[in-house]
């Protein structure tokens, strides 16, 4: 589905100025259906890496394939686009239209598709995210949750093989993190998406079913969550945390098994312990 | 404190002039205020009258909104009016010192006032019985014959929708500014109009940068959902001349017509 070979990214410079490599030769496949979780701190070169997966930016060196069509193929620029969908931040810079259907359909409109297809898809996709009963709503008197899941059904309704959310929390609150999670987990789950998410929040990488950790523009880990998150150490040295169940559970230092990541197995792994202490 | 502006303020309704096609009731408005201007006597500005009451009786909207938005328009109003009684020549009732008050001159003023009140009443009905976005959707299809002759329709349109979906937010951004800056000492309320305006340049600037950075991930958003313009685009509400449509088109133009008719031919 995505192929990312050898990438290498270094943003244009001014005069007198060094050029800054970002991303030095990046590996990556994801396969479809797939929910990968791309970790790592500030500057690691996540986003841009992202931008990179649907032409946005285009590797200074290496190549992105989506579904076999190189991003730098200028001619095939909308066939990338068409099936990697980009979800981004601010909800509020990504709405374009004064009703949430319209925005929903804009996408669908620009394809040029008959006005009944695009009504089946722009239902479809407000089903798929919760928001139906919204449809006829002004996005500005939507919470941020909710404004966030209509920029995921916008990108939705192209029916793309693959949605990219470059931190599609970071803005919300609990409340709307949650409901944001929940719709992508859901969609990777029923209908099969396949999931590139970009985040800073750790127990949303546990959803994923791969941890892609960077750092300072190369891949340093890529593993099941598990895996990922039971090497606290080496995720403290990247400047990552761990979820709060494996700090927990690291911070009891009574050789409890880290790679039990859900609140509910950490739990019971805690459990289990007291249980044995008792019988002493 | 800025929440309170809305513009082109919109009522949702169900009602006749509600469904009715954008584009028959812009067409209607210019053809209304065409007719407005020809009427002449007594009668004809009856006949306008009595359609702009009706149009407001169907369309459900509380005649308190229209006298809400008449009050913003109230002096404008009376200068009309009472210029055009101070100078139109005629047969004078009474003068005091250079004022001659004519006959003609009230009858001009009168008229003068109600052609306003009508023209703005009309256009209030207009935008609170129609969506922003129909509105726009109406515009650009009426203009659509300029593309041919390369005036970029759909790129107007286009920009009026975004800025009407950036108002709201813009406005919030606004207060959430204003409120920080009250918060470190700024004063916003106290002094003259000039040291008031100045106390805004530090309001401004913040949000004309954010508004930049804004449009640049907008367009960013916008080209990553496919947008190229308007060429091969198509809509998901398509605008469709139905029943409703004719009738309303047909008792507009007749009304305009019975107001022109009435006030050249008949001179009433």
């Amino acid at each position: 589905m995505i192929k990312a070979e050898k990438v290498i990214f270094e943003y244009p410079v001014q005069e007198n100025e060094e050029a800054r490599e970002v991303l030095h030769g990046i590996d990556l496949h994801v396969k479809k259906g797939e929910f990968v979780a791309l970790l790592g701190h500030n500057g690691s070169g996540k986003s841009t890496f992202a931008k990179l997966l649907n032409g946005i930016l285009v590797p200074t060196g290496g190549k992105v394939l989506i579904d076999g069509i190189p991003t730098d193929d200028e001619d095939r620029l909308f066939d990338v686009r068409k099936r990697a969908g980009m979800v981004f931040q601010n909800p509020d810079n990504q709405i374009v239209a004064t009703v949430v259907e319209e925005d929903v359909a804009f996408a669908c409109e620009n394809m040029g598709l008959p006005s009944q297809e695009i009504r089946r898809r722009v239902d479809n996709a407000l089903e798929a995210v919760g928001m139906s009963e919204f449809k006829l709503h002004a996005p500005h008197m939507l919470s941020g949750g909710q404004k966030q899941r209509v920029a995921i059904a916008g990108v939705l309704a192209m029916e793309p093989d693959v949605i990219i959310l470059d931190e599609p929390t970071a803005m919300l609150d609990p409340k709307g993190r949650q409901e944001v999670m929940n719709a992508i987990t859901t969609l990777n789950r029923e209908k099969g998406m396949t999931i590139v998410l970009i985040t800073h929040h750790m127990d949303e990488a546990c959803r994923a079913d791969r941890v892609v950790v960077m750092h300072g523009g190369s891949i340093v880990t890529d593993d099941v969550p598990a895996r990922v998150f039971s090497q606290v150490e080496k995720m403290h040295r990247l400047s990552l945390g761990v979820p709060q169940t494996v700090e927990l559970m690291y911070e009891l230092n009574e050789g409890l098994d880290l790679t039990r990541l859900s609140v509910e197995d950490c739990a019971a792994e805690i459990e289990k312990y007291l249980a044995k202490g008792e019988d002493k | 404190m800025l929440k309170d502006i809305t513009l082109g303020q919109y009522f949702p309704g169900k009602s006749a002039v509600h469904r009715l096609d954008p584009r028959v009731k812009l067409l209607a408005l210019i053809v209304y205020i065409v007719a407005l201007f020809m009427a002449g006597g007594a009668v004809s500005y009856a006949i306008a009258t009595a359609f702009v009451v009706a149009a407001i009786a169907i369309s459900g909207i509380k005649p308190k909104l229209i006298l809400k938005s008449l009050k913003a328009i109230i002096f404008i109003v009376l200068f009309t009016a009472v210029l055009n009684m101070l100078y139109t020549p005629g047969d004078v009732l009474f003068s005091v010192w250079i004022i001659r008050i004519t006959k003609q001159g009230i009858y001009n003023g009168f008229g003068m006032g109600l052609r306003v009140i009508l023209l703005v009443t009309a256009s209030a009905l207009l935008t609170y019985t129609t969506s922003p976005m129909a509105l726009t959707d109406g515009l650009e299809s009426l203009l659509s014959p300029l593309k041919k002759l390369r005036i970029p329709v759909h790129e107007f349109a286009m920009m009026m929708t975004i800025a009407l979906r950036f108002i709201p937010t813009l406005i919030e951004e606004t207060d959430k500014i204003m409120s920080a800056q009250k918060a470190r000492g700024a004063d916003f309320e106290s002094g003259n109009i000039i040291k008031r305006a100045k106390a805004l340049i530090p309001v401004l600037i913040p949000l004309f940068v954010s508004s930049f950075r804004r449009a640049d991930e907008l367009a960013t958003a916008m080209e990553c959902r496919l947008y190229h313009g308007g060429s091969n685009r198509t809509r998901l509400n398509v605008l469709r001349y139905g029943r409703l449509d004719g009738i309303g088109a047909l008792v507009i133009a007749m009304v305009c017509a019975a107001v022109i008719v009435v006030s050249k031919v008949f001179g009433l």
